[in-house]
């Protein structure tokens, strides 16, 4: 198990290595730097001693690791645009945006997997059609029409929720929080049906699929011929087997709520990292993007860590190795 | 039928099973009769598709749909268990009928520990309590022949060997001391040299609290060692049913000796072994009169517009017309 874990943790090593030396590559690629922080007026001898400053006239393997090392503490450097440091921008964004993906992906969680299963317990009623026929409407319309959408009819129409920003927060020493006022939370509601909603429908349908196929398996026929109790077959021994490969995917997914969190951001001008990237884009802040970059690969890599460690907890294949080769 | 003493365990009348698919409606079964005395063991045998699973998944009342029972009655103990409804049913399933299926290695939940599996099912169908269950669970383990059974009983599904794991689906289906027994192939998917032991456990633990067994398989040794009587079906339809010995020795019905015929035998010099031309008809398919007419070298007129019905032969019943009195002069 040890090794399973450190695996892992190799893995997700070397796959921020590799992103970190993209986000590296973007400063030698887009743009130069010295012209970008000095600019255009700026005398020929500025220039050489801003290039030596910045350690530009050192081998790129040195300055892969001097970036690596500088951002494995924390430090990306200073924003071009705004002449801050990035990793306090980042810190001031991140609680909007942690606070939107995660209730996100609760939401999509919980909702998706009740109804997934509701809709493979009830397959052939007609309230799951009627859900899983919603739900393509989910896996096709795009994010921002429904956040659009839903702005039109809970903002302009019935006025009962704000349409744009965070609305009042709780500053919980750096952090924070839209969760303790009424504004705040109500702001929260759109976004959060915004970003789950097509993460929910992908899960559902998962959810169900992967159910109906162990509602087949042997097992729960011999659960059944035991005469153990339809709802305890359902929901004990059906479920938990149909939540492992719905883990691997709802993992990534969850990487990708993040990520996707940039239109969203983007609809209800929540001033989140998904906002700030937007911003950085436009004005070719190079530093902030390669900051964004590390912080979204990192996310990945966290949830997938997660992932494999819920996958020990739920199944015992993979605990110990094999105690019964080892004695 | 020999079996005058007190109501039959298991008494199946006239079953018919079919299968509604787009296309047609398919017979599985189709009117089958039989009947299991207490603490009798009635194999079961014939080709794949014979219709042996289904006549074990419809006793206890778990065929899949689009199957389903059209016609015909069950009868447990002398009282019908094939129209109860579902929640009678499940109690019914497991406490009064066990079952034992193919493949041990599928058959087990593989997230629960081993005595999780034992203790749910025996606490459903008994008043006991968590440790009550435990010691009941691992004294089964015990008498399954698992070792060290107070220490293995927490050990997951993936720890066992296929022979164990089978021994755990035993101790399972006996959880609750069922007065039938199905068990469905349950030495297909184990070593040669399993099978005997596994067999044998079957017999000696049903044996010993004089539970009746179905044993469907297609291992005729395994008959002939362990049944009391044998049914052979073909075509969703008995074609043989009688005492063990005398259907081994001497089958009556055509297609009964070319299955008796395929059997290899370790004695005796190495002859051909005989071989039933064609294959069994798809349930599509099946001709008019008698299934087995157009494999069989008897076949006479009658036998392809009328089906044969289960007649009286000695201890036996036989699906087919040249037994029939009326057709003396041409079976002679």
């Amino acid at each position: 198990m040890l090794a399973y874990i450190l695996r892992s943790l190799m893995q997700g090593i070397i796959v921020m290595l590799a992103v970190a030396f993209i986000a590296f590559s973007m400063f030698r690629f887009v743009g130069d730097p010295v012209v970008n922080m000095l600019g255009q007026e700026a005398t020929l001898q500025d220039r050489a001693e801003l290039t030596e400053r910045l350690g530009l006239n050192d081998p790129v393997p040195l300055q892969f690791a001097r970036f690596v090392a500088d951002a494995a503490q924390g430090d990306f450097g200073i924003s071009y645009r705004q002449g801050r440091k990035v990793s306090s921008l980042i810190l001031e964004r991140l609680p909007a945006t942690v606070e939107l993906a995660v209730l996100s992906a609760i939401f999509a969680f919980v909702t998706g997997i009740a109804l997934g299963v509701y809709a493979a317990i009830r397959r052939d009623g007609w309230i799951a059609n009627l859900v899983m026929a919603l739900s393509l409407i989910g896996v096709s319309l795009p994010t921002f029409l429904i956040g659009i959408g839903l702005i039109y009819i809970f903002a302009v129409e019935l006025r009962w929720l704000p349409s744009f920003g965070r609305g009042d927060t709780v500053a919980l020493g750096w952090w924070t929080t839209g969760l303790l006022t009424t504004s705040g939370l109500k702001s929260l509601v759109m976004p959060v049906l915004t970003l789950g909603f097509l993460q929910l429908t992908l899960i559902m349908r998962l959810v169900r699929s992967e159910m109906l196929e162990v509602m087949r398996a042997d097992f729960i026929r011999f659960a059944r011929a035991r005469g153990i109790p339809e709802r305890r077959i359902e929901f004990r021994h059906a479920l938990r087997n149909t939540l492992i490969p719905v883990i691997t995917i709802a993992g990534v997914q969850l990487g990708g709520v993040v990520a996707f969190a940039i239109v969203t951001e983007t609809v209800f001008q929540w001033p989140g990292l998904g906002a700030l990237f937007v911003n950085a884009v436009q004005f070719v802040d190079v530093p902030v993007m390669s900051a964004y970059l590390l912080f979204v690969a990192f996310v990945f890599v966290l949830t997938s860590l997660i992932v494999d460690l819920v996958y020990i907890g739920l199944d015992p294949r993979l605990r110990t190795g094999n105690p019964a080769m080892a004695k | 039928m020999t079996v005058k003493e007190a109501v039959p365990v298991l008494s199946v009348r006239d079953l018919t099973v079919e299968f509604v698919t787009r296309r047609a409606t398919l017979r599985a079964l189709d009117r089958v009769s039989f009947d299991v005395a207490r603490g009798e063991v009635l194999g079961v045998v014939g080709e794949s598709g014979a219709g042996k699973s289904v006549t074990g998944s419809a006793i206890i009342g778990l065929i899949d749909p689009p199957g389903r029972i059209a016609g015909g009655e069950v009868l447990l103990s002398g009282a019908r268990i094939d129209d109860l409804p579902q929640e009678a049913m499940r109690k019914v399933r497991g406490k009064r009928i066990g079952m034992i299926f193919q493949d041990p290695l599928t058959s087990l939940n593989p997230l629960y520990r081993i005595s999780e599996q034992l203790i749910e099912t025996i606490r459903v169908h008994t008043d006991l309590d968590a440790a009550q269950a435990r010691a009941r669970a691992i004294a089964l383990l015990d008498e399954v022949g698992i070792p060290a059974p107070e220490r293995r009983i927490d050990s997951y599904p993936h720890e066992f060997s296929g022979g164990m794991r089978q021994r755990v689906v035993i101790a399972l289906a006996l959880c609750a001391e069922p007065e039938f027994i199905i068990a469905d192939e349950p030495t297909t998917a184990l070593d040669v040299s399993v099978q005997a032991q596994i067999i044998a456990l079957i017999k000696r633990l049903c044996k010993e609290r004089g539970t009746s067994v179905m044993l469907v398989t297609h291992d005729m040794g395994v008959i002939a060692e362990t049944a009391d009587r044998v049914a052979v079906m073909y075509a969703g339809r008995i074609a043989e049913i009688g005492p063990v010995r005398e259907v081994v020795k001497q089958p009556l019905h055509p297609y009964a000796k070319g299955l008796m015929g395929a059997i290899p035998s370790l004695e005796g010099e190495a002859k051909r072994l005989v071989q039933i031309p064609g294959t069994m008809p798809r349930l599509s398919a099946i001709p008019p009169g008698c299934a087995f007419n157009p494999r069989c070298s008897q076949a006479f007129s009658r036998c392809h517009v009328e089906r044969p019905e289960l007649i009286a032969v000695g201890d036996r019943k036989v699906a087919c017309h040249l037994y029939d009195e009326s057709n003396a002069e041409i079976a002679a």
